[in-house]
């Protein structure tokens, strides 16, 4: 999230598309009703279901599974075209008026650089054109055609509201009612908040539904301000902060990214991330790249990490590939490349797509591990437990350790919330038995190995025997050890070279990673965690929940990332001259000497408005983008393709239906379906009395919703035969499930391109462990099918056929 | 007069028991009465403050365990409610956070580590000595035998890409620090997070 969950309250419109917070994210959304009772907001609700946060919204509007990019860029066609944005935000502030280079093209559903035979792009041409000092061109009065603003107009003129209700069977007079609704917000005292979650990222073009609401966003002028912004719920409990300490393939702590191959020195990792503006005197801060990069390097390796040594760069892994995501790992699995999986709190067998494919990879495996507080699926794949797990153990292979851990009642530490929040937690009793800590048991595992190293010697131990490990119990660390490594020290006394005086003495916790120094003086395990837990003591378990004017920021509620900050972008709250836009609700403003609010200032304290610098300080060309230069893998602008599995054809580019450089691998093809055999569209969803796989562990919830079941509109029930409660068999190309089927009227028919288009609801709970009744889970459905940045798979949008039949044999 | 919620809880709770015993001289009914009108049980409980483990809403909540934390006794938590001090759920629960001590207490919980040798049809139960012995001798076998110390170009490389980790979006950020350090000091880049999905 840019915002709080608390600063929802100030919004005048509400936008939940892409997510179902009422029902995922319950305790969050009461604050969405708090800015309809208190801020008289309206809230808008677009999705395939009416969903519960639908039944509570002042407008719905149904949408096609997979088909939001075309709704998004409709609405950005409309905005334009009624010329419903906020001008002088989006030209101080946004890229509107940059030049964009004269190779850059659009055709038939490819831009330029298109390779076919690697199904990716030369992204070479999407750039700027620079003049000769480097800096990105501009024409202020947007003549010029190639600006960004005039190649986007141009870029969306397709999506007109019949083109939108073609693709996405969305009402026309339903679409135009949600953008005038989008458009009351282009006023400078008015805000929109994007609320979304998986609804949005699980789909082949995932990043780019993300990026193309936040780029409506921008031409509103609705970032950085109370009640706006782009707001990701987010999943589990530290989702935001595994991401945060980079525990993802490609990722190093605080965003910095893992070297590749061709980066064969420390000078050739930086040359790419040396960040220099692309607009004069713009603060681009990731300049200080290399600052965080060896304070990491220091805490990781401590005194074997040296200025000789590059910092100990050659430690590091570097990637042939640009990631090794879990779909790719369950490729490798299957083609026999991999000999051991290790599974922390992640049940793999119900979380990822195409289970069968899944169970066929763990059984390749030569050992398994799981850690887990629960008996879960995943750690049982071997065994046979009927249709919803038919196993053979006796010819699978596979060593098998499931290990017990504590949970969260039975643990101190910090999570991150999708707020950004660091808020500190402490243990309430011992765990079950003999289960133990992650923490002890990562520790027990690298212990041991650290111990062979050392006596027999094996592939490159150095990496391994240097690994910082100065913890007061070096078999279970404290969690408060553990913070303040990643919070960061002095390492010397750091000296000031203007006063040449000691500014902070060796030792001592920093407070700021503004304090990070590139020299091997400072140490820093996640720079973006600087501030953390300083001299002061634990900044996340503060707990004064006080609030200026109620505005929904508590400052001094626990800690958020990156400073205390808790409105990202907050500079631009407030106007080119520093005045806030919307003055009941400022964040920051100029007193005529620095930056005052009540938030952080995402800025330079001192930096005054007449310097020009922009509110973006994070990009080298200190503005928000509407044209995303080379930063995504399937274009600098949006555009709508069709999901890999889709009832029709793309109506824009037949040639191009799908996007063209989603990650499919080519044995995956095979198991794809067409609406020849599979008519019918499937999403997958949870159901707000479960989280994921876990639940059904507790008696209350397994309760509640006990059993599998899928959701199907009444029109289509009946051409079916399917009955309320009846069975069903829905089957995909990749496997089925029999279940029971809830009849709703709540999914109805959309009619796309002419033709009527059924959804079939498909809710993820039930495995074969825990408290509820058996299930066959969703993922015996979904497809292998990855984000074309992310790789994220896409759950959201497939193809089913459905029938009745027999309930199962007792 | 300043109170913490535990002390105003503690106290209407004594107060409870005090008018309790005001009515004994009034004969047996109002022994009968005293002797049924127990202090709250939360008031002997041990209240610890923590974070909802399921979604990123992050809601407050308070954990009351019966035990004082004294060396010899163990903690058992009988109660989860809602942190009203909470800014952002304000003392509420969803139906999945209300229901947090039946996952704590879940009859599926596990209790020991468990060991299925290939082709075996069953778990059974092992020491932690034999399994973290095992799991780091194959560890490192496979590390040795697969890990790639340059690429064909004779670059430095330093991965091992024939054993991954999948890392806990539900433990803690210092947890999965620590996760990250030994996951990376072996060169694994088969690493990710529930965040991918």
């Amino acid at each position: 999230m840019t915002n709080t969950w608390q600063d929802i309250k100030n919004a005048n419109v509400v936008v939940v598309m892409g997510g179902n917070a009422a029902e995922a994210h319950p305790c969050g959304f009461k604050w969405v009703i708090e800015a309809k009772i208190e801020n008289g907001a309206k809230l808008v609700v677009v999705d395939p279901r009416f969903t519960r946060t639908a039944a509570v919204a002042d407008y719905y509007a149904p949408i096609r599974p997979g088909t939001d990019i075309a709704f998004l860029n409709g609405i950005i066609h409309y905005l334009l075209e009624k010329d419903a944005i906020q001008h002088e935000y989006v030209r101080a502030y946004t890229n509107a008026g940059l030049i964009v280079k004269e190779g850059f093209d659009f055709q038939d559903g490819l831009f330029s650089g298109y390779n076919e035979e690697k199904h990716s792009y030369d992204k070479s041409s999407w750039d700027y054109e620079l003049d000769k000092d480097g800096y990105a061109q501009s024409d202020d009065t947007w003549k010029n055609p190639r600006c960004v603003i005039n190649l986007l107009k141009q870029h969306v003129s397709r999506y007109t509201p019949e083109m939108v209700s073609r693709i996405c069977g969305t009402p026309q007079d339903k679409f135009l009612h949600v953008c005038e609704l989008f458009a009351s917000t282009a006023a400078p005292d008015k805000a929109l908040t994007s609320l979304f979650a998986l609804g949005w990222t699980q789909h082949s073009v995932g990043s780019q539904n993300i990026r193309n609401m936040a780029m409506v966003q921008l031409l509103l002028g609705n970032i950085g301000v109370a009640g706006g912004g782009m707001n990701a719920l987010r999943g589990h409990s530290n989702i935001q902060g595994l991401t945060d300490v980079g525990l993802l393939s490609n990722l190093l702590p605080g965003y910095m990214n893992l070297p590749v191959d061709k980066e064969t020195s420390l000078d050739e990792y930086m040359k790419t991330k040396l960040f220099k503006p692309l607009r004069p005197g713009q603060t681009s801060y990731w300049q200080n790249y290399r600052k965080f990069f060896v304070s990491l390097q220091k805490a990781l390796w401590g005194d074997a990490a040296t200025k000789d040594n590059d910092w100990a760069y050659d430690w590091l892994p570097k990637l042939d590939v640009p990631l090794y995501d879990v779909i790719k790992a369950f490729e490798m699995m299957n083609e026999g490349q991999m000999g051991g999986y290790i599974c922390q709190g992640f049940n793999p067998l119900q979380a990822f797509p195409d289970r069968g494919k899944i169970r066929r990879g763990l059984s390749k495996l030569k050992f398994l591990v799981t850690m887990d507080p629960l008996d879960t699926e995943t750690s049982r794949f071997w065994q046979d437990f009927g249709p919803q797990n038919p196993a053979k153990p006796a010819e699978i292979q596979t060593e098998v350790f499931q290990l017990p851990t504590t949970c969260f009642a039975e643990e101190n530490g910090s999570l991150v919330n999708s707020a950004r929040w660091l808020q500190w937690h402490w243990k309430a009793a011992d765990a079950p038995g003999d289960a133990k800590s992650d923490i002890w048991i990562m520790t027990g595992i690298f212990q041991r190995l650290r111990e062979m190293y050392r006596k027999e010697g094996g592939a490159f131990p150095d990496p391994v025997l240097g690994m910082t490990w100065k913890y007061t119990d070096p078999h279970e660390p404290d969690p408060e050890e553990l913070a303040k490594e990643m919070n960061g020290r002095a390492l010397t006394d750091l000296i000031d070279p203007a006063t040449n005086t000691v500014v902070t003495k060796a030792g001592t916790l920093l407070d700021a990673f503004a304090q990070l120094r590139d020299d091997g003086t400072t140490s820093s395990g996640c720079w973006i965690f600087t501030g953390c837990f300083t001299e002061k003591g634990n900044q996340m378990a503060r707990r004064d929940a006080t609030d200026p004017r109620e505005q929904g920021i508590a400052p001094n509620w626990a800690w958020a990332w990156p400073a205390n900050r808790r409105i990202l972008y907050n500079r631009a709250s407030a106007d080119p001259d520093g005045k806030p836009w919307n003055p009941s609700k400022p964040l920051i403003s100029w007193n005529g000497s620095k930056w005052v609010g009540i938030d952080v200032p995402d800025y330079g304290p001192t930096v005054k408005p007449s310097d020009g610098v922009g509110p973006f300080i994070m990009n080298a060309e200190g503005m928000g983008r509407l044209f995303a230069r080379d930063l995504m893998g399937d274009g600098p602008f949006p555009e709508h393709y069709e999901p890999l599995e889709s009832p029709v054809a793309n109506v824009l580019h037949p040639k191009v239906s799908s996007n063209p450089v989603a990650r499919v691998f080519p044995n995956d093809r095979a198991s794809f379906g067409s609406p020849r055999d599979f008519p019918y569209v499937a999403t997958t969803y949870r159901l707000t009395e479960h989280f994921h796989y876990w639940t059904k562990h507790a008696l209350i919830n397994a309760i509640l919703q006990p059993e599998e079941f899928i959701e199907i509109g009444e029109v289509l029930a009946k051409e079916k035969g399917i009955e309320q409660g009846g069975w069903v068999k829905v089957t995909s190309k990749r496997g089925e499930v029999i279940c029971k089927a809830y009849v709703t009227k709540r999914i109805k028919p959309m009619t796309v391109d002419g033709k009527p288009t059924h959804v079939i609801g498909v809710p993820i709970h039930w495995g074969f462990t825990g408290q509820a009744r058996k299930g066959y889970g969703a993922n015996t459905l979904t497809p292998s099918v990855g984000d074309a940045n992310t790789q994220t798979p896409e759950f959201k949008a497939f193809l089913v056929n459905i029938e009745r039949t027999a309930a199962p044999a007792a | 007069m300043a109170l913490t919620r535990r002390e105003f809880i503690k106290i209407t709770g004594l107060g409870l028991a005090a008018s309790g015993l005001g009515v004994l001289g009034f004969g047996a009914a109002g022994e009968a009465q005293a002797a049924a009108v127990r202090p709250f049980k939360l008031t002997h409980a041990t209240e610890t403050r923590n974070t909802c483990t399921y979604c990123s809403v992050a809601c407050g909540i308070l954990i009351y365990s019966m035990g004082d934390r004294a060396k010899n006794a163990r903690s058992n938590i009988i109660h989860i409610e809602g942190d009203p001090d909470h800014p952002v759920n304000r003392g509420t629960l969803c139906p999945k956070g209300s229901a947090l001590l039946d996952v704590v207490h879940a009859p599926t919980r596990l209790k020991a580590p468990r060991y299925r040798p290939p082709g075996g049809t069953e778990f059974k139960e092992v020491s932690w000595d034999f399994a973290l012995d095992r799991i780091a001798r194959l560890m490192k076998e496979d590390r040795d035998k697969n890990f790639i110390a340059k690429n064909p170009a004779g670059t430095t490389v330093n991965r091992w890409t024939t054993t991954g980790m999948l890392a806990a979006s539900a433990s803690s950020s210092e947890t999965a620090y620590l996760t990250w350090k030994v996951a990376r000091s072996l060169g694994m880049v088969v690493f990710d997070n529930q965040a991918r999905v």
